[in-house]
């Protein structure tokens, strides 16, 4: 659907005859060129998890370099993906938000108003020919102490905010869209634990179908809040990690041997 | 005419809801604080049960003088440790320990004292902060209202600091245990609940040791024997002959 923008594109505050605006529409294809962001809305918690496509070999790969989960507050996490210096921006808007809340209302803010704020801010960089839009997008998972319910929302380049039970964006988002509906979370949320497993093995599909990662080694940030974690946003320990990862090994290599079973017969 | 309104204070000129002493003491193998959980309004006893030691992160803070300026105080602390510990930190998400030490807590709250009184509004508290030096070591420090800083083995704010220091000053060595430590800051807020006005016996301990920071739940002191005393039911004048002058 690439159209040309014919000079209705030059600013954020254009409409073109089509009521659209090409400039938001552009801050979205720098999230769609840039690593899987996949969250899943469990029944006892959440789970973040994005794909870091190694920039080159001289970046040393671990967290600490170009983080791509960070926490908000004690209770909410946010993983990003797109242009990946306003996503640190908009981290940083959140972080304030939620101590801003704090300081005055007393409590940690509940998880739907800070998906509304960060859609405001990322919005009002839509509407002004001087400013660009925020060329990233980012998923927030929060734990709402009053309720004592998980929230999974996404915040886009337009400044929509919705609530999910399972998101994906970035460049694998239509395959990993379609993995997550044949979940069902919709109808029947799975547990954390099952969670973790099916965000790392569509993130390890997405990687490997790719052809040009042929040797490459998969670079995953997962992040939880559930009960294991006393409900705070941190990193799934690494030694789960590991425990998945292998487990992932296991399912796709048994799915490529049943695939060539079916193409024997 | 409408009058003309008056303009609003904008500095703290005197403090209003307060608390008394707060003690603290280094044995051998940590720190004790000690404080009542009384707040005064002037002379009138205002509450009785609160208390005045709190934990952040792994430091026991501890204030005398206008509580709403401590409770002001342990926002801004909670606030900050949050950053330091969830939302600054590069490698967060697996981060357990912080990065915040008793005594960089007390060099935060040098800062923060000594800005608001050179803009003449200062905090009006007199802090005791207790827990692990940056090398590990056992830390006891105060800051003042106007941001004076002090370090030592045994520290007294308020009324603690003409009563019980002295007391202090003669009972302490540096090998002290615990039970020694605990009963030394026991007879200090004993003579502390005789002699000031504005003290009760229902007191608090909190500890720093190891790696464990402890509240304990307020407990009165035993005070009953020590109405007792000679002085007390017989008048000087039958002690002695010349009538105990």
């Amino acid at each position: 659907m690439a159209s040309s923008g014919a000079g209705y594109d030059l600013s954020a505050s254009t409409f073109s005859p089509d009521g659209r605006i090409f400039q938001v529409e552009y801050a979205s294809k720098a999230v769609e060129n840039a690593g899987t962001v996949i969250g899943i809305k469990a029944s006892n918690g959440i789970v973040l998890g994005v794909s870091k496509p190694l920039l080159h070999k001289m970046v040393v790969p671990s967290t600490c370099s170009y983080k791509r989960i960070h926490s908000v507050d004690e209770h909410a996490g946010i993983a990003s993906t797109g242009f990946l210096p306003d996503a640190r921006q908009l981290v940083g808007r959140a972080i304030d938000e939620a101590a801003n809340w704090e300081d005055q209302y007393g409590v940690k803010v509940p998880p739907e108003v800070l998906a509304d704020r960060l859609g405001y801010f990322m919005h009002y960089y839509t509407l002004s020919g001087g400013l660009r839009p925020f060329g990233a997008s980012c998923v927030i998972g929060a734990y709402d102490q009053d309720t004592k319910q998980y929230k999974l929302h996404m915040v886009e380049p337009n400044g929509s905010a919705a609530s999910y039970y399972g998101v994906a964006t970035g460049k694998g988002k239509q395959a990993a869209k379609t993995e997550l509906e044949k979940l069902n979370l919709h109808k029947e949320p799975c547990t954390v634990d099952e969670a973790v497993k099916h965000i790392a093995k569509i993130l390890t599909m997405l990687h490997q179908e790719n052809k040009d990662n042929e040797g490459k080694p998969l670079e995953m940030e997962l992040s939880w809040i559930c009960e294991a974690s006393k409900y705070k946003h941190v990193g799934v320990p690494k030694a789960r990690i590991a425990e998945v990862t292998a487990w992932v090994q296991e399912q796709l290599e048994e799915e490529d041997d049943d695939e060539e079973e079916a193409m024997e017969e | 005419m409408l009058p003309a309104a008056v303009p609003s204070r904008q500095h703290t000129v005197q403090p209003m809801v307060t608390g008394t002493s707060v003690l603290g003491i280094v044995y051998d193998k940590g720190v004790l604080l000690a404080a009542d959980t009384l707040l005064s309004y002037g002379s009138m006893a205002k509450a009785q049960n609160i208390p005045r030691l709190h934990v952040v992160e792994n430091t026991v803070i501890g204030a005398s003088g206008e509580y709403s300026d401590f409770q002001r105080i342990l926002e801004i602390l909670k606030a900050k440790a949050l950053e330091e510990t969830t939302t600054s930190v590069m490698d967060s998400l697996y981060t357990e320990e912080s990065g915040m030490t008793a005594e960089n807590t007390w060099n935060y709250l040098r800062m923060l004292l000594y800005s608001r009184r050179s803009k003449f509004n200062p905090f009006w508290n007199e802090l005791l902060v207790a827990g692990k030096d940056l090398k590990g070591k056992p830390f006891l420090g105060s800051v003042d209202k106007i941001g004076t800083t002090v370090r030592d083995n045994f520290i007294a704010t308020g009324f603690g600091a003409y009563l019980a220091m002295p007391l202090l000053r003669e009972k302490w060595r540096p090998d002290l245990t615990e039970g020694e430590a605990r009963a030394l800051l026991e007879d200090c807020m004993k003579i502390l609940f005789f002699r000031d006005c504005r003290a009760s016996p229902r007191i608090q301990l909190a500890k720093c040791a190891y790696d464990e920071v402890l509240v304990s739940e307020p407990y009165e002191l035993d005070t009953a024997a020590a109405w007792q005393a000679e002085a007390y039911r017989q008048s000087v004048g039958e002690l002695e002959d010349d009538g105990g002058w």
